[in-house]
């Protein structure tokens, strides 16, 4: 039964100031909807230029269902194109990551690009003479992705030919790449490994949710974090260092008060971050020699104000979640309505001590992996709520901590960190970007 | 004296305390230095500067089992179960002079928990050291044929 394809104001009416229908989470139809429309009409991030280092280095990745690769071209430029041969639609590369050398060349039939996309060559190329293949979409080579942004080595991507421009869509929100990046004594980040990845039984959105969801650490946390900290009371005997590990999981256990004076700041079209004033990253242990590091390359002013940004979760919308103090991108990858795969990448700071890239990597496993303790108590909540949306009872999903009844949209303001305000302003830009066009479309399509 | 036997006979006795769910007897099994590590890479040679699944010492290995029993683990209602079907150990190293002991098992890992069940394959390499007349764990390492496969939740030990 399609309710809401080409019906922009019903899926709009999902959407309520502080409430949202549980259609978002787990109908099909929205699903393919996202995908059509929503993805196609956001910056979606596709990879770190770090992963191209060298001319002829690939990555693929998806942009909503879109298969898409980015390389890096023989001149250092870098070109994002759809995976795809424009013959007959073999896939061009099927591993997340390679060299291709000189050129890309089609293991079906040896249709050979130029790596930035062009077309090489093809076999027997006189079988195309007088055909009018010159006049084909083919002729062109592999299909690119016109609009592309490379943010401080951060790829990001925009299928559709209009929207909004990079720039209007993040604003401010840059910021706390900006702070990763700039906790780089050389102002430079590395992908040195493979993500941690974590197949989820959910929505996507569920997950971008429990990023700023501040309610819930020291409840549905209190078996993993809350039984790290009784552990470790119980083991430590004379021990006057906390070890790495119990620093990562204890604060996980902070009050609520915490977390209401660290706060939440929103931007426009659904971006935001909680940990404002302070975050459970603050009172990590110094790691030796990192701090001169830092002085010696800004300054002792701007060394302190990049190292005193404690952020805790940004969510860049739609689909991704920086931690600009851990160094750590968790990229949340649509499957299908009900099935998420999360991608959780790390950053070493290139020319920072090893003990970072360390804490970095511990954090990512401790929370991020399939074997993780808080990833568990995580899941399990997620799916239970895949699940009881399905009832009838209550057809609505509840929003409406700390609203106040007259909240405006698409601005920036910092708040109370235990508002669902950020949830409010991500379901805001979800209905922006979901129906952005999409009457047109449908127009051009009949 | 510790001999080949010993040592395959500590791996299966191992992988039946999983089984039976007593947390706290494998636990003894572990040297207090003991670490349990599952690499995110092929060949991984290093568990600190790649990275990993798990590479977990005691404290955080006994934080994982007393989670298990947690009356608020709300992941572990129901509860999950496993099976280690084991091929026999290979030994690798059998030296009481040096006080060195490694062995290698393929096995097939079965974890369940409610209607689901999951199945993995890979290999555990077990250095083991004597301390009195036992042997203790110095490191379990477990590595999945599909190590880089995008996993759901994985609860128990392999």
């Amino acid at each position: 039964m399609k309710r809401y394809g080409g019906n922009a104001r019903a899926i709009a009416a999902l959407v309520r100031e502080a409430e949202v229908h549980r259609d978002v989470y787990v109908d099909p139809e929205i699903f393919e909807l996202e995908m059509a429309h929503l993805f196609p009409n956001s910056w979606v991030y596709v990879g770190h230029a770090s992963q191209l280092a060298k001319p002829g280095d690939f990555i693929t990745a998806n942009i909503g269902r879109q298969p898409v690769m980015a390389s890096r071209h023989t001149d250092g430029s870098i070109h994002v194109f759809y995976n795809r041969c424009p013959h007959k639609g073999v896939k061009i590369a099927s591993e997340p990551c390679g060299n291709t050398g000189k050129f890309f060349r089609c293991p079906y039939h040896a249709w050979s690009f130029k790596t930035d996309g062009s077309l090489l060559a093809i076999p027997l190329k006189k079988g195309y003479e007088g055909t009018g293949f010159g006049d084909t979409q083919a002729n062109e080579g592999l299909s690119k992705v016109r609009n592309v942004v490379i943010y401080r080595d951060f790829i990001f991507a925009r299928l559709s030919a209009n929207g909004v421009s990079f720039e209007d869509y993040f604003g401010e929100s840059l910021s706390t790449i900006d702070n990763m990046v700039d906790r780089s004594p050389e102002g430079k980040l590395a992908v040195q490994a493979t993500p941690i990845r974590y197949m989820h039984t959910c929505n996507w959105k569920m997950l971008v949710e429990n990023q700023t969801d501040t309610c819930h650490p020291m409840v549905a946390h209190e078996s993993s974090a809350g039984t790290a900290v009784k552990v470790w009371k119980r083991e430590q005997g004379d021990s006057t260092e906390t070890p790495m590990a119990v620093q990562l999981y204890g604060p996980f256990m902070s009050p609520y008060e915490f977390y209401e004076q660290s706060g939440i700041r929103i931007w426009p079209n659904g971006h935001g971050h909680t940990g404002v004033a302070n975050s459970i990253h603050s009172n990590y242990s110094d790691i030796p020699g990192y701090l001169d590091q830092m002085v010696a390359a800004y300054g002792e002013q701007r060394a302190h104000e990049i190292l005193g940004e404690i952020r805790h979760n940004t969510v860049y919308f739609p689909n991704i979640m920086v931690k600009g103090a851990v160094q750590i991108l968790r990229n949340f990858i649509p499957i299908a309505v009900d099935k998420t795969l999360v991608e959780s990448w790390v950053y070493r700071l290139v020319g920072a001590p090893d003990k970072l890239y360390e804490r970095a990597l511990m954090y990512n496993r401790f929370i991020n992996a399939p074997t993780s303790i808080v990833g568990h108590d995580d899941l399990e909540m997620y799916e239970r709520a895949q699940e009881g949306l399905k009832s009838n009872g209550n057809q609505w999903v509840n929003l409406r901590r700390l609203y106040d009844g007259h909240e405006e949209q698409d601005v920036t303001a910092v708040i109370n960190g235990t508002s669902e305000r950020q949830m409010r302003n991500q379901f805001h830009a979800w209905a922006k970007f979901i129906t952005m066009g999409m009457d047109k479309r449908i127009e051009a399509a009949e | 004296m510790i001999g080949e036997k010993t040592i395959t006979d500590f791996i299966y006795r191992e992988a039946e305390l999983l089984d039976t769910m007593e947390w706290q007897t494998w636990l003894d099994l572990f040297h207090p230095e003991g670490r349990y590590w599952m690499p995110l890479e092929w060949q991984q040679q290093d568990p600190v500067l790649q990275p990993s699944l798990m590479y977990e010492d005691l404290l955080l290995l006994k934080v994982r089992v007393e989670r298990l029993a947690g009356e608020r683990t709300f992941s572990q209602k129901p509860k999950s179960r496993c099976h280690h079907l084991l091929q026999a150990p290979r030994i690798v190293t059998c030296d009481p002079a040096a006080g060195v002991f490694k062995a290698r098992t393929a096995y097939i890992y079965t974890e369940t928990r409610g209607d689901m069940l999951e199945r993995y394959s890979g290999w555990a390499s077990h250095e083991l050291v004597q301390v009195g007349d036992a042997l203790k764990i110095k490191l379990k390492r477990v590595d999945l044929v599909n190590f880089d496969a995008p996993f759901g939740n994985i609860q128990l030990f392999m």
